[in-house]
C-alpha cells in the first residue's frame, strides 16, 4: 500500500534525495575505486571545489546574463504571441479543427533541427537563441491557450448570458478564470522548452551564455570545470523552473 | 385565466436543429401555445428528447424559435431578459472558482445591480435557502443538493418575476429531491414569482405545480395540460393524500404511450 498525506510525501521526499546521493556516490566510486580517466569524468570533489571557486569569483555573471536575457526575451515573445493566437484561434469550432492538430504537429517535431536556419537569418549572437527559444516555446503555450479558452464548460456560458453578462464580463469573469489554469501550465511548457532549447542551442552555435562556456571548456578538456558549469546550469534551471512552478500554483488558486 | 394575467404567451412556437434534409436536422418542438399566468407554477413533463428544455430555452431567450413568439410580461422575447427572467440549471452552474457567496454577487454584477444594493440581496437569498453559514464555501465543497440551492440563491438574487428551473434536481437522489421540493414549495409560496419547471418526476410535478403541461413525444407538442388544486406552501402529507395519487396515476398514463412511442422509434433499427 502507499503511504498517503504528508508522511508520504516525506517519504518520496526521502527517496528522491537518497537517490540524488546514491548517484553522486557511484560518481565518486567510478572515478577513485574503479579508476575512470578525470578526462571522461572528473572526480566530484575537485568540481564541487571548481563550482565553489566559480561562485566565489563571480566570473558566471557574463554568461548568466547572456543566456537568461534570450530566455526572458523568448519567453516573453513566445507567451505573447501564444495567448493572443490562441485567443483568438480559440473563438470559433472551425479554427480550433484547422490549428489545433495543426500545432500540435509542428510542435512534435524537433524544431531544433532549423537552428541552422535560424543562425542565418539572425546571426551567431542573441537573437538567434531568442528567435528559436521564442519559437518553440510558442506552441506550448497556444496549445493550452486554445484548450484553455475552446472547452469551456457551456452551461458556464449559458448561465452568464443568462444573467445579462456583456462580452467584456463574460470574459473577464468566466472565459478568463475558467482558462487561466490551463494556460498558467501552458506556459510553464513553454518556459521549461525556451530553456532547453536557448541553452542547447548555444552549445551549437553561439558567441556567449552558458551553453558556450560549457562547449568552450570541453573543447579545452577542462573537464573539472566544464563538468562545474553543468552544475550550476542544472542548478540555475532547478531554481527557475521551482520558481516557475509556484508562480502557476500561485496563479491556479481560486 | 384571461390572457391579460398571463406573464409568458407563448404562441405557435416550434424549434429545429439544423436544416430539412441535414443529417442532424432534428424537429424538436412543433406548434406549441400556452399561456402561463403571474404567480403560477407550470412543470412541463414529457419523454426525453420532447422539445420540453428547448421550449424553456426558448423562453429564456437563450434560443430563438425557428417559428412562432413569445411574449414575457407584453415585451417579445428576443435575447436573454435578465431583469424578467432567471435560470436554475440542471447541474454544474456554478462558476468553481467563486465562492456561494461570489457566485451570487455575480450574478447581480451581470445583471447590473448597484454595489451597494449587492450585499444585502446576496445575504437574503442565502439565508432563504439556508446556505448562510456556506457562503464562504467553493461549490466543490457543497454537496450536490446544496449546490443546487446556491444556484437557486443566486436566481433568487435577480428578483427576476420569472424563474426557469430546466431539471434542478434531476442529478440529485431521491430523498434530497423531496426535501428540496418541499422547501421550494415553501419558499415560492412567499413569492410572486411565475416559475416554469422542467422534470422527468412524476412526483415532483404533481408536488410543486399549480397545472402540470404533458408533452408528446417528439417532435414535442402539449398534449394536455392537468390542474392541481392544492394551496402552497404544500404540505409533505400531500403526497399521501388521494388527489395526489389520482393525479400522478392521471399524468402515468398520459406519459406512458408518449414514452412508448418515443422508445419505438429510438429502437426501431436496433430492436428485434
Amino acid at each position: 500500500m502507499r503511504p498517503s498525506g504528508d508522511e508520504g510525501r516525506l517519504a518520496s521526499r526521502a527517496v528522491q534525495v537518497a537517490f540524488l546521493i546514491a548517484l553522486v556516490v557511484l560518481w565518486y566510486l567510478a572515478t577513485t575505486r574503479w579508476r575512470v580517466s578525470p578526462l571522461l569524468l572528473p572526480n566530484p570533489v575537485s568540481v564541487a571545489r571548481d563550482f565553489w571557486e566559480i561562485l566565489k569569483t563571480g566570473e558566471f555573471i557574463g554568461d548568466l546574463r547572456v543566456t537568461l536575457t534570450e530566455l526572458a526575451a523568448a519567453f516573453a515573445i513566445a507567451a505573447t504571441s501564444g495567448v493572443v493566437a490562441g485567443y483568438l484561434i480559440s473563438r470559433t469550432q472551425y479554427r480550433i479543427r484547422v490549428f489545433e492538430p495543426l500545432f500540435a504537429g509542428v510542435y512534435s517535431i524537433p524544431i531544433i533541427l532549423f537552428l541552422p536556419l535560424y543562425v542565418l537569418f539572425f546571426g551567431l549572437g542573441p537573437a538567434s537563441k531568442i528567435a528559436l527559444g521564442a519559437t518553440i516555446g510558442f506552441f506550448p503555450i497556444a496549445l493550452s491557450t486554445i484548450a484553455g479558452f475552446g472547452y469551456v464548460d457551456k452551461v458556464l456560458v449559458t448561465a452568464a448570458r443568462s444573467m445579462g453578462a456583456s462580452d467584456y464580463q463574460l470574459f473577464r469573469y468566466v472565459l478568463l478564470p475558467a482558462a487561466l489554469p490551463i494556460i498558467l501550465t501552458g506556459m510553464r511548457m513553454g518556459f521549461t522548452v525556451a530553456l532547453l532549447s536557448i541553452i542547447g542551442s548555444e552549445t551549437i552555435a553561439s558567441l556567449a551564455g552558458l551553453g558556450h562556456r560549457i562547449v568552450h571548456l570541453a573543447e579545452g578538456m577542462e573537464m573539472t570545470q566544464m563538468f562545474a558549469y553543468i552544475v550550476f546550469v542544472v542548478a540555475i534551471a532547478a531554481i527557475l523552473n521551482t520558481l516557475v512552478s509556484a508562480l502557476e500554483a500561485r496563479g491556479r488558486r481560486p | 385565466m384571461t390572457s391579460d394575467t398571463a406573464a409568458i404567451r407563448i404562441r405557435g412556437v416550434a424549434h429545429q436543429f439544423g436544416e430539412a434534409g441535414d443529417a442532424r436536422h432534428v424537429r424538436a418542438l412543433r406548434d406549441t401555445s400556452l399561456d402561463i399566468a403571474r404567480g403560477e407554477l407550470l412543470c412541463l413533463i414529457g419523454p426525453s428528447g420532447c422539445g420540453k428544455s428547448t421550449l424553456l430555452n426558448v423562453i429564456g431567450g437563450l434560443m430563438p424559435p425557428t417559428a412562432g413568439t413569445v411574449e414575457v410580461f407584453g415585451k417579445r422575447v428576443a435575447g436573454p431578459m435578465p431583469r424578467e427572467i432567471a435560470f436554475v440549471f440542471q447541474e454544474n452552474a456554478l462558476f468553481p472558482w467563486n465562492t456561494v457567496f461570489e457566485n451570487v454577487n455575480l450574478g447581480m454584477v451581470f445583471q447590473g445591480v448597484p454595489r451597494a444594493e449587492r450585499e444585502a440581496r446576496a445575504q437574503r437569498s442565502l439565508e432563504a435557502v439556508g446556505l448562510k453559514d456556506f457562503a464562504q464555501h467553493y461549490p466543490a465543497q457543497l454537496s450536490g443538493g446544496m449546490r443546487q440551492r446556491a444556484a437557486l440563491a443566486r436566481a433568487l438574487s435577480l428578483e427576476t418575476g420569472i424563474l426557469l428551473m430546466d431539471e434542478p434536481f434531476g442529478a440529485l437522489d431521491e430523498q434530497t429531491r423531496m426535501i428540496l421540493g418541499e422547501d421550494l414549495s415553501v419558499l415560492l409560496s412567499r413569492t410572486e414569482k411565475t416559475i416554469v419547471f422542467v422534470t422527468h418526476s412524476l412526483g415532483e410535478a404533481t408536488f410543486l405545480a399549480d397545472r402540470v403541461a404533458v408533452f408528446s413525444a417528439r417532435p414535442g407538442t402539449i398534449k394536455k395540460i392537468i390542474a392541481v388544486d392544492e394551496p402552497h406552501p404544500r404540505k409533505p402529507d400531500f403526497v399521501t393524500s388521494a388527489k395526489f395519487t389520482a393525479i400522478r396515476n392521471e399524468l402515468y398514463g398520459l406519459l406512458h404511450d408518449e414514452i412508448r412511442k418515443t422508445m419505438a422509434e429510438a429502437g426501431a433499427g436496433a430492436a428485434p
